[in-house]
């Protein structure tokens, strides 16, 4: 067997390890940007040394040291103090500098912690953290955030600035903040997949990236915190939607409603992945959201599959979910549910008791109240109520499927 | 680290100071607060803040002074005091601003300079 060539064995260190380095470093130094800069510096580093001494037995451990030594070079440019001389000491705190393994600690969940905390921009929280834990760089992300890559590499330079500023913790929150702040993180992740599958159409393949992307950093907390139900949740849901992703457009890329899907073109096996994840979740006994969202698009997922879950099922699961979290999502898509459970007038009459004010700009709830108004045999409102989905479409596919519905 | 806790009031948290019926109640919830706050020995200063209608606000324009009755800004949300706390983290900050009777207006959490490195 050869070693690996250095080139290679560098990349492969940047992948896999990247956000524990990262999360490492700028734990002890309390500066992401600084950590980012000395560890992409430390990657130059490896570039050159590597083929001339050959890849070292712990690439990370090499990394590491190389990375310390850059950010401990920067200080000491800087005028010393005391704060600084105390940074140096807690970056060097318990690791020798040429440990043999990369045994140093997986601080990737403190750094996701960090990433999502409330105080930083909302804007910034998803591309921090995909940026932090993965490394896309902003000019990957940038088109799936619908900002110019200047401008996100903009927001991501305040957010760093600010962490650093206002003395964000690089810790784990305690107990009585836990709860809300690992809501933080979910709900970042789960925006930056919502971001990528606004536009599983392929207009845009970044786009379908990142949905990916997140997936992976889902997997990663559940990785990191194997006895919490909600990021399996989160999984579980990611992965039913991701698995269903190539069977929403047809061979000429037009949309294709779910219950018009073609099963055959989901993905097997991260149907499996999002099954056993709920699973998990489920033995856990402590229901939240995103266990049950992941238990709705099961549903939706077994009907496809030719075992139909209940309507009356499907309208629990919505209840259960109104009930924890009223979001005007889960409220329009409750009122859908109704309609092969109760009737469509029940259907109806759940849809009008949200506040018009509510849905001014809200899409969903105007596709699905022109879908249940036709449903009803009111084509003249049905008609108006799609006039104003379309309007409110940005999804070019989904615009002309709209616009061919009752025509 | 330093933070600045800075509490603002609405008209209606203000309007209590004066009210005999809630002025009691109002000064106890500060007194207490503040006195947590004193007995964990993060406070290095602070104090709470006169009614806005007491300020007087000053700018200098081309060498003159122009001086005007009223607070800086003009808006229902008044600061009402301050402190500057020395705690761990902005997290241990935001847990102190929760506290706060007027929490439910608003307190701005802001960390202080540290003073300039010694050449």
């Amino acid at each position: 067997m050869t070693a690996p060539a250095p080139r290679e064995a560098a990349i492969a260190v940047a992948r896999a390890s990247y956000g524990r380095l990262i999360a490492y470093l700028s734990a002890r130094s309390h500066d992401i940007a600084a950590a980012e800069d000395a560890l992409g510096e430390a990657f130059h580093a490896a570039l050159i040394a590597w083929p001339r001494d050959g890849v070292p037995l712990s690439p990370e451990a090499w990394l590491l040291t190389a990375a310390r030594r850059r950010l401990h070079d920067g200080w000491r440019h800087a005028q010393v103090h005391e704060a600084v001389v105390e940074q140096w000491r807690l970056l060097n705190d318990g690791i020798a500098p040429e440990e043999a393994s990369a045994a140093f600690p997986d601080e990737r969940l403190a750094l996701m912690f960090v990433c999502a905390h409330p105080a930083i921009d909302a804007a910034a929280r998803a591309p921090l953290m995909l940026q932090t834990v993965l490394g896309l760089d902003a000019a990957r992300m940038a088109g799936a955030f619908l900002v110019s890559p200047a401008a996100l590499g903009q927001r991501l330079v305040r957010a760093k600035a600010k962490i650093r500023a206002a003395g964000i913790p690089f810790e784990i929150p305690p107990a009585e903040r836990w709860l809300e702040r690992l809501g933080d993180v979910l709900e970042a992740i789960y925006a930056a997949y919502g971001t990528g599958w606004d536009d599983v159409a392929g207009t845009d393949p970044k786009r379908g990236d990142l949905a990916v992307e997140a997936l992976t950093l889902a997997a990663t907390v559940v990785q990191l915190l194997p006895d919490e139900p909600e990021p399996l949740g989160l999984l579980a849901l990611l992965a039913f939607c991701q698995a269903r992703a190539a069977a929403r457009r047809d061979e000429a890329g037009e949309y294709v409603p779910l219950a018009q899907q073609d099963a055959r073109r989901w993905n097997s096996e991260l149907l499996a992945t999002a099954e056993s994840a709920l699973l998990r979740a489920a033995r856990m006994q402590r229901v939240g959201a995103f266990q049950l969202e992941a238990a709705i698009q099961s549903a939706h997922t077994q009907k496809g599959l030719g075992a139909p879950v209940s309507p009356q099922a499907i309208v629990q699961l919505y209840d259960a979910l109104v009930a924890l979290q009223p979001t005007l999502g889960a409220r329009v898509s409750r009122a859908c549910a109704l309609a092969p459970a109760a009737g469509v007038a029940a259907a109806l009459e759940a849809l009008f008791a949200i506040g018009e004010r509510e849905v001014a700009g809200y899409q969903p709830y105007w596709a699905a109240r022109a879908h249940l108004l036709r449903l009803a045999g009111r084509e003249d409102e049905a008609r108006q109520a799609r006039q104003r989905a379309i309007g409110l479409t940005a999804d070019p596919a989904l615009r002309l499927f709209l616009s061919r519905q009752g025509s | 680290m330093d933070y600045m806790l800075m509490f603002y009031e609405s008209p209606e948290e203000r309007a209590q100071r004066e009210d005999p019926a809630k002025a009691e109640a109002y000064f106890a919830g500060w007194m207490a607060y503040v006195g947590a706050m004193y007995e964990s020995g993060c406070v290095k200063s602070g104090a709470g803040l006169e009614l806005p209608h007491t300020g007087t606000t000053l700018r200098v324009a081309g060498g003159k002074r122009q001086v005007q009755d009223g607070p800086f800004a003009d808006t229902k949300e008044q600061l009402g005091g301050f402190f500057v706390i020395d705690v761990p983290s902005l997290d241990t900050a935001l847990e102190w601003a929760a506290r706060a009777p007027c929490a439910g207006t608003g307190v701005e959490v802001r960390p202080v300079m540290p003073p300039p490195p010694r050449g």
